[in-house]
């Protein structure tokens, strides 16, 4: 339907826009452009547009794939706030991501940082480094991370042989959750990469200058680095926020969200009640919620970055506030 | 005099330097890669020996557990489920470039009404948590009656549904003088052969980039095909893996899951061994504006 619309005026208007102005001095039309986008036009509408708007009428609803879709108002939105499933999913979501996006971040740029200075090898280790990164999510990370943390696992076995007491990595809620928070850091090499390609770019006459000045290297990162770094590190920010509150994967399949619902985070509760139970309109009341939060903690990160985040070809250069 | 000693000093200091952050850098190299290392070295080993052992290289050797983990303890085996898995991966890899290409172009090199606004959606989608969409899309596939088919899974590539590789590409294309189509056009080069005869060659590395990160983030996948996948018979290797996982109880043949977990990952280790620059350097081309 929205093809033939686009593709429509191409052919209506070409001859007409010969004379026209200088961009199309080649006979072009101004739809032309819209037709190497349709695909991606028609991928929007269908798979992202419609979809939400879709979720947010089943949030409405009553709807359990048998019978049609029943409005009940804001039914689901009520009954979520008194379900204690619901409420502790929240309580541990947010654990997670408070746990997981500083701890990646600091170690990301922490290791971005020594592999930006000149060593020999040092592609190697940046090699070495990206390699969990790439196998993300799959399941077989999820079987070694099950192994290593076991009772008598890789991670217990060193900590005996530091002179450490084992821990029952899987049998609390709170470690259970750092084992897959852990596993989130140690995958911690495209964050680390976008943080390098940044620190490559940063102008060395800055730090000469404050070397010169008698600055001291610690006071360098604070006061140079981190302000330069800034737009990279918020970006870095928002992505990481984004993806650890939809987090599913590696609780789904390392701790299956326990023990005692330690790591049962808000997307398990969702998938479960959507392809377990059924209640797709609870379900979708839930995603609604989630996404809300994500919105409202994205768009505090926008405004709180105008008092952090330096953009120094904006005139705002973090040298002047060094100054 | 004075002068010598000074600069033996900072050398001294120098190396000193280097040897600490040579320490921290396998320190962490280890951290990062010995778990791997540990588990490849488990798949050869006996059961008792997994649960005894730091050290990775196994006592007893053994090909057993790849040759149980193959048969995969289904009815089908591992070579099944490995079929299955580039069913959908190579049809999504083909359609995710060609669509990306496409609508990269479109926005990087021509004017159209609304361009401002389409392009902000672009970027909104970007930020736009994807778990608010799959309710709706699982019901939208199941109205079409292709739940439990590889189409869920691979169709919508062919309309650019990943914007990063969208962005990442449009941020490549400024990069090229837009003189280089332009005279190309003047020499009597229509759009669509700009962009096939002279564009494509000169952004290969970018599609390459996006083939691979398409290639990796499939082969990975597991919500997608836990979702629309039922049938075992289709089942892709991430889920295949999984259930035997699940069917596996504590203490037994572990080593077979293991076994299993590494042949599974041979495909995205290699590709990535075949090409890490790509992947490294691919990363940083979208997200970090110069």
């Amino acid at each position: 339907m929205s093809q033939a619309t686009v593709a429509k005026p191409v052919l209506g208007t070409q001859p007409g826009k010969k004379s026209g102005k200088r961009r199309s001095r080649l006979g072009e039309s101004p739809y032309h452009g819209l037709l190497y986008i349709t695909p991606w036009l028609i991928g929007f509408l269908v798979f992202t547009l419609y979809p939400i708007v879709a979720s947010f009428y089943l949030s409405f609803t009553k709807y359990d794939l048998v019978s049609a879709p029943k409005f009940i108002g804001l039914d689901n939105y009520v009954r979520m706030f008194k379900d204690p499933v619901f409420r502790k999913a929240l309580t541990v979501t947010f654990q997670y991501v408070i746990w997981e996006v500083p701890l990646k971040l600091a170690f990301s740029l922490f290791v971005a940082m020594i592999l930006n200075m000149k060593l020999r090898g040092i592609n190697f280790f940046r090699t070495a480094y990206y390699i969990p990164s790439i196998l993300g999510s799959n399941v077989a990370i999820a079987v070694l991370w099950k192994f290593i943390f076991q009772t008598n696992g890789l991670v217990n076995q060193v900590l005996n042989l530091l002179g450490m007491p084992s821990v029952g990595w899987f049998g609390e809620q709170f470690p259970a959750l750092i084992t897959i928070v852990l596993l989130r850091v140690w995958e911690f090499g495209s964050t680390m990469v976008i943080f390098l390609a940044a620190l490559k770019s940063l102008p060395q006459d800055v730090y000469e200058a404050a070397s010169v000045d008698g600055c001291t290297k610690f006071r360098q990162f604070f006061r140079i680095t981190i302000p330069l770094l800034s737009p990279t590190i918020f970006f870095n920010f928002v992505m990481q926020l984004i993806h650890a509150f939809q987090e599913f994967n590696a609780p789904y399949l390392i701790t299956k969200g326990g023990p005692q619902k330690g790591t049962y985070l808000l997307p398990i509760l969702i998938y479960e009640n959507t392809f377990k139970y059924y209640k797709m309109g609870y379900a979708a009341a839930m995603s609604w919620i989630l996404f809300i939060i994500i919105m409202i903690f994205t768009a505090f990160a926008f405004k709180g970055s105008k008092y952090w985040v330096f953009y120094s070809d904006d005139g705002k250069g973090a040298g002047e506030k060094d100054a | 005099m004075r002068n010598t000693e000074y600069n033996a000093r900072t050398l001294a200091r120098k190396r000193i330097k280097s040897v600490v952050l040579y320490v921290l850098l396998i320190f962490v190299a280890i951290v990062m890669l010995y778990p791997m290392v540990w588990l490849f070295g488990a798949s050869f080993k006996n059961n008792a020996e997994i649960h005894s052992s730091i050290w990775f290289m196994p006592k007893s050797f053994s090909l057993q557990p790849y040759i149980d983990g193959w048969k995969t303890g289904s009815q089908y085996t591992m070579g099944h489920y490995f079929v299955n898995t580039f069913k959908i991966v190579i049809p999504r890899v083909i359609f995710t470039v060609i669509s990306v290409t496409l609508t990269a172009y479109g926005f990087a090199r021509f004017e159209f009404p609304f361009k401002k606004q389409l392009f902000a959606l672009l970027i909104g989608t970007l930020l736009l948590p994807n778990i608010i969409l799959r309710i709706p899309s699982y019901l939208m596939w199941n109205w079409f009656h292709l739940l439990d088919t590889y189409a869920p899974l691979t169709l919508p590539a062919l309309f650019a549904t990943d914007a990063l590789f969208v962005f990442m590409l449009i941020q490549f294309f400024r990069g090229i003088p837009k003189e280089l189509d332009e005279a190309a056009r003047i020499d009597g080069c229509g759009r669509f052969m700009t962009l096939i005869r002279i564009l494509v060659p000169v952004i290969k590395p970018a599609i390459t980039s996006i083939a691979l990160f398409s290639f990796m983030w499939t082969m990975n996948d597991f919500m997608g095909p836990l979702i629309f996948i039922s049938s075992v018979e289709k089942y892709p290797i991430t889920i295949a893996l999984r259930m035997s996982m699940d069917a596996t109880g504590a203490g037994y043949d572990e080593n077979r899951i293991i076994a299993m977990s590494i042949v599974s990952l041979i495909p995205s280790i290699v590709v990535f061994m075949c090409a890490q620059s790509q992947f490294i350097d691919g990363i940083t081309t979208g997200s970090v504006k110069g």
